[in-house]
C-alpha cells in the first residue's frame, strides 16, 4: 500500500469511529440523553452532564434539550361566547420531563411541537368559546383611574367573574391534562397577543370616534352651560347690588329730609308769627327787580311821613 | 514519542509496490497535520473574557468554574468548553417600533412593528403602545443553561404582560394618566415572572414610549382635547365678564349711597343752621319786638324800592285816579 492509500483508510477508519464507534460521549448542561441499541432503549435516561460511556457501534446516543422550550401557537381566529371574531396568538413553556418517555411517544422535538398544537390550540378555542371577551381581555377588577373631575364621562371598567388569569389557568390545565403520558411537562400557558379582526377592526374605530366625539359633545355643553350659569349670576348679583343702593341711598335722603323738617318745625313753631313775617321780608326782597312796576300809596308804613311830617 | 512518530514514517514509507504516481512526502504531510493539530488545540486552551462579560467553563459538558474578565487557560477544547455572559452590559429590548438609527436624533420605524404595538383596552378599545424593557443578565448558569433564546422568551413575556396590564385599563388611563402606573405594574409582573423562568435576568426598567390612539381614530381624540379646551375658555370669558362688570357695579353702588349721605349731612346741617339763625333772631325780636318789626319792615323796603323799575306814587286821597294812569311807562324816580 503506498502512502495515499494508507491515509484513504486512515481518514475511512475515523470516520467509521467518530460515527457511532466512540466508547464515550459527552453530555452538556443543556442536554439530556437516551442510549439505544439497535433502535430500543437501553437503561434510564442521562441527564447528568459530563463525560458518559458505551458500546460503541452498536449503542446509539439521542439527545434532548433539558431546557425550558417554546411553544408559540398559530395564531388563529376565535370566537368567544359573545360571538366575537378575535386574533388570538399564544404562548407557552415546556420541556422535556421524561427523556425515555418522550423518546417513545413522540420521538422528537418536531412531533412534540405539533403535538403540543393540537392540545392547546384545541384547548385554547374551547376556553375562548365558554368566556366572553371581556373576560379575555382583563385581569382584575380594579377601578378605573379618571383624569378630570368630570367623572361622569369619563370610560369604566365593566365588573368580570373570571379573567385572562383564570382562563390561561383553564388552557393550562387541559394541556398538563392532554399531555400527561407523553414525558413533556407544560409549566405555562400565556396569551401572547390578542386583535380584533380586520372587519371587527374598523367598526371598533368607527365607535370609538363616536364615542370620543360624544365626550367632546358633552364638554361643549358643559362649558356652554356654565358659561351661562355665569352669566345669569352676573345679571342676578348687578341687580341686587343696584337695587340695594338705591334703596339704601333713598332711605337716608329720606331720614335727611325728615331730620331737616324736624328741625325747621321745631325752631319756627316756637312764633310762626315771626316766622311769616321775617319770611314774607326776604321774600319782599327776592321777588321785585327793575322789571316791576310798582304804584304806592302813602297810606301806607314806609311813605307815611311823605305828605306829613307828623 | 519519537519512537512512535518513526513508527508512523516506517509505515507509510514501509513496503514496495508500484512506485507512486505523486511524489508526496509522507513525512511532510505528518508534520503538516500534527503541527496543524497541536496548534489548534493549544490555541483551544485560551480564551478571553471581555469587562462586561464573564466566563462559563464546562468540563466534559458539566458547570466547572466562572472566570472574571482576562485573559484564562482552560483545557483543550474538547475537554473544557468556555461560554461568555455580558453580565455587566445594559441589554435593551424594543417593542412597538424600532432604532433605525441611533444618535443625537435618532430614526424609528413605527409602521412595520404595528403587530406588536396595537392592543386592546379595558374598555375594549384600541391603543397602539410602544415601549422598551432594559436589562441584565444576573444568573449566568440560568441564563445559559434553563431557557432555550432567553432573549426571545423575554420577548415574547414583555408582549404577554404588557397587553394583561394595558387590558386592565380603560382607554384615557393608558393615554393620559395611568402610563406611569403600567409601566411599573410591568415591571414587577415582568420580574417575577422571569424569576418563574428561571431566566436569570434581573428587569432595570420599563419605560413606555409614545402611547397613542389608532391612526384612524387619533383626530376625534384630539377633538376631545379641543373641546375640554374650549369648554375652558367659554367659562373663563363668562368669568372675565363677571369679574369686568360686578366690581364696577359695586363701586358704584357705594358712590350712590356716599352721595345720598353726603346730601343727608348737607340738609340737616342747613336745617341747623337756619334753625339757630332763626332762634337767634327771635331772641333779639322777644327784647323789643315793636322795634325790631319795624326797623326790619323798612331796611327790607329800602332794598326793594331801590331795586324797582317803576314807581309812581300817588296820594291816598286820589285812590280814583288808578284806571286813568298808563302802566307801562317808566315814571318818576
Amino acid at each position: 500500500m503506498n502512502v495515499s492509500q494508507r491515509i484513504l483508510i486512515g481518514v475511512l477508519m475515523l470516520s467509521i469511529v467518530a460515527v457511532s464507534g466512540s466508547p464515550c460521549y459527552i453530555i452538556d448542561e443543556t442536554e439530556s440523553a437516551v442510549v439505544t441499541q439497535f433502535g430500543k432503549p437501553v437503561g434510564v435516561a442521562v441527564t447528568d452532564p459530563g463525560l458518559k460511556f458505551k458500546v460503541p457501534f452498536v449503542q446509539k446516543v439521542n439527545r434532548f434539550e433539558k431546557r425550558f422550550l417554546e411553544w408559540d401557537g398559530e395564531p388563529n381566529q376565535i370566537p368567544t361566547r359573545d360571538k366575537r371574531f378575535i386574533w388570538v396568538d399564544t404562548t407557552a413553556r415546556w420541556r422535556i420531563s421524561d427523556p425515555l418517555l418522550f423518546f417513545q411517544r413522540l420521538r422528537d422535538e418536531r412531533g412534540a411541537q405539533s403535538r403540543l398544537d393540537d392540545i392547546l390550540d384545541g384547548a385554547t378555542r374551547n376556553t375562548i368559546a365558554k368566556h366572553n371577551l371581556l373576560q379575555l381581555v382583563r385581569s382584575s377588577n380594579r377601578t378605573a383611574e379618571t383624569s378630570t373631575e368630570t367623572g361622569g364621562n369619563q370610560d369604566k371598567l365593566t365588573k368580570i367573574e373570571a379573567g385572562r388569569d383564570e382562563l390561561a389557568a383553564e388552557v393550562l390545565a387541559a394541556g398538563v391534562a392532554g399531555s400527561a403520558d407523553l414525558g413533556i411537562e407544560i409549566l405555562d400557558f400565556r396569551f401572547k397577543r390578542i386583535n380584533y379582526v380586520e372587519e371587527v377592526r374598523k367598526e371598533v374605530y368607527t365607535r370609538m370616534i363616536s364615542e370620543r366625539n360624544r365626550i367632546a359633545e358633552q364638554y361643549r355643553s358643559e362649558g356652554h352651560g356654565e358659561a351661562a350659569r355665569i352669566a345669569g349670576e352676573q345679571e342676578r348679583e348687578l341687580k341686587i347690588i343696584s337695587s340695594e343702593a338705591y334703596r339704601t341711598a333713598t332711605e337716608i335722603k329720606g331720614k335727611a329730609d325728615a331730620a331737616a323738617a324736624d328741625i325747621y318745625a321745631d325752631a319756627y313753631n316756637r312764633d310762626p308769627e315771626v316766622y311769616a313775617f321775617l319770611k314774607t321780608m326776604e321774600l319782599y326782597r327776592t321777588s321785585f327787580d327793575e322789571n316791576t312796576e310798582a304804584i304806592l300809596q302813602t297810606d301806607g308804613e314806609f311813605l307815611r311821613f311823605f305828605d306829613d311830617p307828623g | 514519542m519519537k519512537d512512535q512518530l518513526q513508527s508512523i514514517y516506517e509505515l507509510l514509507e514501509g513496503g514496495g509496490g508500484k512506485p507512486p504516481e505523486i511524489k508526496i512526502p509522507g513525512r511532510l504531510i505528518v508534520t503538516v497535520v500534527l503541527a496543524l493539530v497541536l496548534v489548534s488545540v493549544g490555541w483551544s486552551c485560551f480564551y478571553t473574557v471581555e469587562p462586561e462579560e464573564v466566563g462559563v467553563v464546562l468540563r466534559f459538558g458539566e458547570y466547572n468554574r466562572e472566570t472574571p474578565p482576562g485573559l484564562h487557560l482552560k483545557m483543550p477544547t474538547p475537554i473544557e468548553r468556555a461560554l461568555k455572559v455580558p453580565v455587566q452590559r445594559q441589554l435593551k429590548m424594543e417593542f412597538g417600533f424600532r432604532t433605525v438609527s441611533a444618535g443625537v436624533r435618532s430614526q424609528y420605524e413605527r409602521k412595520s412593528m404595528l403587530g406588536q404595538s396595537l392592543m386592546l383596552t379595558g374598555d375594549l378599545n384600541v391603543a397602539v403602545v410602544e415601549w422598551i424593557a432594559q436589562f441584565r443578565v444576573r444568573d449566568s448558569y440560568k441564563y445559559l443553561f434553563k431557557v432555550r433564546n432567553p432573549r426571545a422568551t423575554l420577548g415574547v413575556l414583555n408582549e404577554a404582560v404588557m397587553r394583561q396590564v394595558i387590558g386592565d385599563r380603560t382607554v384615557n388611563e393608558v393615554l393620559t394618566v395611568g402610563r406611569q402606573a403600567i409601566a411599573a405594574e410591568v415591571e414587577v409582573r415582568l420580574q417575577a415572572l422571569c424569576d418563574q423562568y428561571d431566566l436569570g435576568i434581573k428587569i432595570e426598567q420599563v419605560v413606555l414610549q409614545d402611547v397613542n390612539p389608532p391612526d384612524p381614530v387619533k383626530p376625534s381624540f384630539n377633538e376631545v382635547n379641543q373641546a375640554q379646551q374650549e369648554k375652558e375658555r367659554l367659562i373663563n370669558e363668562a368669568l372675565t365678564a363677571y369679574n369686568k362688570v360686578i366690581p364696577r357695579a359695586r363701586g358704584e353702588a357705594l358712590q350712590l349711597v356716599q352721595e345720598a349721605e353726603g346730601y343727608a349731612t348737607d340738609r340737616v346741617n342747613r336745617a341747623e343752621g337756619d334753625a339757630a339763625a332763626f332762634k337767634a333772631v327771635l331772641a333779639a325780636w322777644k327784647k323789643a319786638p315793636k322795634v325790631t318789626r319795624k326797623r326790619i319792615y323798612l331796611e327790607t323796603m329800602e332794598q326793594v324800592y331801590s331795586k324797582l323799575g317803576s314807581k309812581q306814587i300817588i296820594d291816598d286821597d286820589l285812590a280814583g285816579v288808578l284806571p286813568l294812569l298808563q302802566l307801562g311807562k317808566g315814571g318818576a324816580r
